[in-house]
């Protein structure tokens, strides 16, 4: 595609290629050297790949959203629920999930697009219908209610996504971020990436250009919640339990929108550097005061504050701030 | 389901209600003046509560004199953050000032977590033992003062915006900053105090129902989504809107727990909230857009 007119050039140079092969090959090493931050490795990546979800349409399509729990947990919801009820594979569940996503994501996006909500409307709609969820899910026995759903352990069942160690999901994980932020760096070469970009920018002149942004829109929202509710699948499997709050609940939607946000909207690695430093930081801050669990919070509150404040273009906007300047010194 | 029972349900919806339209002024009031959305109106709120927790338990006050100085310090707290982390983006994109106000709301709720545990605090006054009896249908005393406070507040708040140069000055800089900015008014300052009040209200209609609710650092996202519902419905930005908006959503709450599981009773504000803005986003009282 790349050699057609009309599309960017997504080319990478050879010492990326080189550089890209050597940190894929020391990830799939890593498992064998470290195994202790397996764990951590997994939300790194899980996270990173549902923040890269919310980049899609916050980052790229400027819809920023604060209910992205709400796809998180309809994934988690519908293939935990088929495999239970149904005893469908959540390998299968997983599509069935992701397509669940997608749907409501069009309808929501429907309805909100279609009306030009935009800015705080759009993020309060998404929260609005998030914590609508959030209550059916809890209010309603048979998705299992205030309690949740417990997935039955099946010991080492490849064929149910269940392993007897947690090396299988570090791997799915780091393939499933990996895919997505090839996807989005493909997106951005397109004309539909470009129509995102020209409706976040300034979305009266690109409908005066001839840009149908409300399907850019939609298009934007599909993707979005298609990523976040597949990440929501294999949350459910990797914990094997979900209730109401846990998934849900108004903490996902900021766990979710804080990686891109603060790692850089509407850049290709924003999620996934987001998700290094905020990953790590609340696993270890979870564990250091335990009962005073929500302590992460007031650090993600502060760093949030800070980012809003001076650093608008996340962590990357810093990054390549100090390589200009370096440069602009060197040369 | 007899007669008595839902006219006590309506009349205590009417009641909460009444306080639902106080925060929500305040938080209107922040979005007509400045077209800041106040993610972090739950975590006023949150404060407002615990200032009057502490200074019944600490300093033996009267709770009802407790929401004196949840006002006092509410508004210096509000008009602090308007003026040291608001003020400072107010030019930048609109979701950049809601992003903040989430991340100051994480922030100060998760320091009350650290300050003062996730424990659940009750308030325990002789007020709360007192019902008054008309005929079967009973009302508890704080409920009913809880109302009055969040009555006489907006009371004053509308004759401060109707009656003085200070609300008049606020009027004409949400109609038009630049042009007030042209008439002398400092408007940095007045966003400041505009900010001030606003946080005030929260703090004064989280004091009012500490007699009769929890205190816990994540108590205002029992509110803070119903606040939004208030004013969306009353017009953001109206507060004439927002006040009779309270009342309206406080019955309707009270009618959803009638009818739903408990889980599920504020459904109905929710879903009216997305029905409004999909399809009158200017609100049930809309006069003017933008």
């Amino acid at each position: 595609m790349a050699e057609k007119g009309g599309y960017l050039k997504r080319k990478l140079g050879r010492n990326a290629w080189v550089a890209l092969f050597l940190l894929l090959a020391a990830l799939h090493v890593l498992p064998w050297v470290v195994p202790s931050i397996l764990h951590i490795m997994i939300m790194v990546f899980l996270f990173s790949l549902m923040g890269q979800g919310w980049n899609v349409l916050g980052g790229y399509a400027g819809q920023f959203s604060f209910g992205h729990s709400l796809f998180f947990g309809l994934g988690a919801y519908v293939s935990s629920l088929l495999f239970v009820r149904l005893g469908l594979t959540p390998w299968l569940g997983i599509f069935v999930s992701c397509g669940a996503g997608v749907l409501l994501g069009l309808f929501i996006g429907f309805l909100s697009f279609r009306y030009g909500l935009k800015g705080p409307f759009f993020a309060l709609i998404m929260l609005a219908f998030a914590e609508i969820f959030h209550m059916i899910a809890t209010g309603w026995s048979a998705v299992g209610g205030a309690l949740g759903v417990l997935i039955p352990l099946k010991g080492n069942a490849p064929g149910l996504m269940q392993f007897m160690h947690k090396g299988p999901f570090y791997f799915m994980t780091l393939w499933l971020m990996v895919g997505s932020i090839y996807l989005v760096w493909r997106l951005e070469g397109t004309r539909l990436g470009l129509y995102f970009l020209a409706t976040r920018e300034d979305h009266d002149a690109a409908e005066a250009l001839g840009v149908n942004t409300f399907r850019a829109q939609m298009a934007a929202m599909a993707i979005s919640a298609g990523m976040t509710a597949v990440g929501g699948t294999i949350y459910a499997q990797y914990l094997l339990y979900i209730d109401p709050d846990s998934t849900f609940g108004v903490v996902n939607s900021v766990e979710i929108m804080l990686r891109p946000i603060i790692g850089g909207p509407g850049t290709i690695l924003g999620p996934l550097l987001g998700s290094v430093v905020l990953t790590p930081l609340s696993e270890v801050t979870r564990l250091a005061f335990q009962s005073y669990s929500g302590v992460y919070l007031m650090i993600y509150g502060m760093i949030l504050v800070a980012v809003i404040m001076f650093l608008p273009g996340g962590l990357i906007g810093l990054a390549r701030k100090i390589v200009s300047k370096v440069h602009r010194v060197v040369t | 389901m007899t007669f008595s029972f839902v006219a006590e349900s309506l009349l205590n919806g009417l009641l909460v209600g009444g306080v639902y339209s106080l925060m929500a002024i305040g938080l209107t009031l922040i979005f007509g003046v400045m077209r800041v959305v106040n993610f972090a109106h739950g975590s006023l709120i949150m404060l407002g509560m615990y200032t009057s927790y502490w200074a019944v338990t600490l300093l033996q006050l009267d709770p009802y004199l407790a929401i004196l100085v949840a006002l006092a310090v509410l508004f210096l707290i509000g008009a602090g953050f308007q003026k040291f982390l608001i003020n400072p983006i107010l030019d930048a994109p609109e979701h950049n000032q809601l992003l903040l106000t989430l991340g100051v709301s994480l922030f100060m709720e998760n320091l009350a977590v650290f300050l003062w545990s996730p424990d659940y605090r009750v308030l325990k006054t002789p007020y709360a033992q007192v019902n008054y009896y008309i005929g079967d249908l009973s009302i508890s005393l704080v409920r009913l003062l809880a109302f009055v406070s969040a009555m006489v507040l907006s009371g004053i708040l509308y004759l401060v915006l109707t009656r003085t140069d200070l609300g008049k000055a606020i009027r004409a800089a949400s109609e038009e900053p630049q042009g007030a900015l042209l008439m002398g008014i400092n408007v940095r300052r007045l966003y400041m105090i505009t900010f001030g009040i606003g946080a005030a209200c929260a703090g004064v209609s989280g004091a009012a129902i500490t007699p009769f609710i929890p205190v816990y650092p994540y108590v205002g996202w029992l509110f803070v989504i119903t606040a939004f519902v208030v004013v969306v419905l009353g017009g953001m930005g109206n507060v004439l809107g927002a006040f009779v908006g309270g009342l309206i959503i406080g019955v309707a709450d009270s009618v959803g727990a009638m009818f739903l599981p408990g889980a599920m009773k504020s459904i109905i504000s929710f879903t009216l909230f997305i029905i409004i803005l999909l399809f009158k986003p200017a609100g049930l009282f809309g006069r003017r857009n933008g």
